[in-house]
């Protein structure tokens, strides 16, 4: 398993490097002039435009311009935005904050999720099974973004029991955003355990349970739950991975400074090395979420082994 | 039916000597699209150290009567009617918590596919200690204890090494013995074994048959052999049921009934068996299929694939194959089959 872990760990190198290369291509490849999106609509002076244009190797050749990045990447130094500002302070400042809002997505998804999926797989067809499913299709169905603003305005401005914007009120502020956020994962978790629930209980290893003469609670519990929460945990292993991705919607619905939504402004002002910066991050947690998930699969199912 | 081989003295004696006895089993599944009657009213008993072979089919009953036995049924959809009475005490009637305290101490089960039947996430030496565990309230430490001990008893090789490894590490014969271990853990007085040995290759399938006649010589538990394996009643049965469409359509001692069928079926089923004497001769199916038990053909269910049948003008009054539902009658002492011209085929395969 160690040995696993480090090839595993090892093969995230060449990924992030290819990653990289492919967002800086991306960058490079946008349209327009990323120093008069900085100026917007006032005039720039000749002598701005061409230090700015030296110190960010605007005029270089792609390849150029990815050394240059690499030459800091490895000093440890992720380059600095148009107002100089390094963008590893941005990171610093956004990441956080995109952090508190994945736990607080990730606890719905856990808590809702896996209790609806459990009870209506343990009540097949009952009334409760039937609400989840066609709960679990609406809200699946509609778009994030309205789901957002129908929060918004029922849970923020008519009942007023949460804020709708910001994050003053402290992990208060994250609870709204956060259930928005995970909906849809979560409709996804309490279908999956309902349908791995409902298949394991029709196992032989439950007919077995039975006739060893287990209390039901024990046969669900122990016999059924644990096998069926294989394909949950692998799903909100790998979901923790994107949500830290940021959620550029559900950031800026609600106004909450994290890194989706910085990303979203860097690609709009062309800043190349936020967006690349931010968006490699963001490929580095998904990569390395999914293999704590393949750890965490070699741990419920005795049946994996990797070495 | 309660001939035993062996002398049950270690043993409680009970009501008439009886373990089991099924009387006018009935279970039925109601779905959507109609209904099923998996078992239609069988009756049998089953004494200690006996040995029952229940053979029939795919689709017979004889596993849906057998999981109703153990109360492992889903009801609904199942329906379940009729009496099941262990050591005189009414399973049916129970409540479900007495059901429960009754599988393991008392009837305990083996299927057919132990690496199916056994949970993959867990050791086998786990799953077998869970018996003491709830049953008995035993530690994990002494739980375990005894599963290498019961390992050593099923003879599976180096079980105090084995004990922590999962259902998939095992093969195929020594995983039936571990589901053997976890049955017999807690000294069942019935064990029901549904096809213990089908999943298993012909040598293993002796192995693993030895080990419960061994056990039940030790322990002068009941058994009940569910199997469709002709070779395996013969040798380690002492009564068979003949089961068809959900009834037993014959039962006596194996050697009678091996010997002369008193049933068109059972006579079919003898003569499908390959005959080493008869060597490079053509096999004898029983023509036709098993009957769609959502509908059993009317009178005797087997009339439709009957070399005996006598229907209209040809049958008896009161006798129409087609018309008139066999009972389950004696046909000579020891003996009774579910045929109107049982007299008739006995003997047949003499001639």
């Amino acid at each position: 398993m160690g040995r696993y872990v480090a090839r595993r760990l090892l093969l995230t190198i060449p990924v992030m490097l290819g990653a990289s290369i492919l967002i800086f291509a991306m960058v490079y490849a946008l349209p327009g002039d990323p120093i008069r999106a900085l100026a917007g609509d006032r005039p720039v002076s000749p002598a701005v435009v061409q230090v700015l244009t030296e110190r960010f190797h605007l005029d270089d050749p792609l390849w150029v311009q990815y050394w240059e990045y690499l030459k800091g990447l490895f000093q440890g130094d992720l380059g600095t935005d148009f107002r100089g500002r390094p963008v590893l302070d941005t990171i610093e400042r956004t990441l956080p904050v995109t952090i508190r809002l994945t736990i607080v997505a990730v606890i719905f998804e856990i808590i809702i999720g896996l209790a609806a999926g459990v009870l209506a797989g343990i009540r097949r067809n009952s009334f409760f099974d039937n609400l989840v499913l066609v709960s679990t299709t609406v809200i699946v169905a509609i778009p994030i973004l309205v789901l957002a603003f129908i929060a918004q305005l029922l849970f923020g401005l008519k009942l007023g029991w949460f804020p709708i914007a910001g994050t003053r009120e402290g992990w208060y502020s994250y609870v709204l955003p956060g259930l928005v956020l995970a909906s849809g994962s979560l409709a996804y978790v309490a279908r999956l355990t309902r349908t791995s629930i409902a298949e394991n209980l029709r196992a032989d290893f439950v007919r077995t349970a039975k006739a060893k003469g287990l209390p039901p609670r024990r046969i669900i519990v122990q016999h059924t739950l644990r096998n069926s929460l294989i394909p949950v945990v692998t799903f909100i292993g790998a979901d923790i991975g994107a949500l830290l991705g940021g959620a550029i919607v559900t950031e800026t619905v609600f106004n909450l400074p994290g890194i989706g939504r910085e990303v979203f402004d860097a690609i709009r002002a062309q800043e190349g090395a936020v967006v690349v910066g931010i968006v490699t991050l963001m490929v580095f947690f998904f990569i390395f979420f999914n293999l704590v998930v393949d750890v965490l699969y070699a741990v419920l199912d005795p049946r994996i082994r990797y070495d | 039916m309660s001939q035993s081989q062996t002398d049950p003295t270690t043993r409680r004696a009970t009501a008439g000597g009886q373990l089991l006895e099924v009387e006018d089993l009935h279970v039925e599944f109601r779905q959507r699209s109609g209904v099923v009657n998996a078992v239609n009213g069988i009756s049998y008993s089953l004494a200690e150290g006996e040995t029952l072979a229940i053979l029939g089919e795919s689709g017979s009953g004889k596993s849906v009567s057998a999981q109703a036995i153990m109360g492992i049924l889903d009801v609904p959809p199942a329906v379940i009617q009729g009496a099941i009475r262990f050591e005189g005490r009414d399973l049916l009637a129970m409540s479900a918590e007495e059901q429960r305290q009754v599988r393991g101490p008392g009837i305990s089960m083996i299927f057919q596919d132990a690496l199916s039947s056994l949970n993959p996430v867990y050791s086998v030496g786990w799953q077998i200690g869970e018996m003491f565990r709830v049953h008995q309230g035993a530690s994990r430490k002494e739980a375990k204890r005894k599963a290498v001990e019961l390992m050593d008893r099923v003879r599976i090789p180096a079980a105090a090494k084995r004990v922590d490894d999962y259902p998939h590490q095992f093969s195929g014969g020594m995983r039936q013995r571990v589901m053997i271990a976890m049955t017999i853990a807690l000294d069942p007085r019935i064990l029901i074994a549904d096809e213990p040995t089908t999943a298993l290759d012909v040598t293993v399938q002796a192995q693993v048959m030895d080990l419960l006649k061994d056990l039940q010589r030790e322990t002068g538990m009941g058994l009940i052999l569910i199997t469709h394996d002709l070779g395996v009643v013969n040798e380690v049965a002492d009564n068979v049921a003949v089961m068809y469409a959900g009834r037993i359509v014959e039962r006596g001692t194996v050697d009678d009934v091996f010997t002369d069928a008193g049933h068109p079926y059972t006579e079919g089923l003898m003569a499908s068996v390959p005959q080493v004497e008869a060597k490079g001769g053509r096999l004898q199916p029983i023509v036709g299929q098993p009957p769609n038990l959502a509908a059993i053909p009317s009178g005797c269910p087997f009339h439709p694939r009957c070399a005996h049948r006598r229907l209209g003008a040809d049958a008896a009054p009161g006798r129409e194959c087609s018309i008139d539902v066999p009972p389950l009658r004696q046909v000579v002492p020891g003996r009774e089959a579910a045929c109107h011209y049982s007299e008739e085929v006995l003997g047949v395969r003499a001639v």
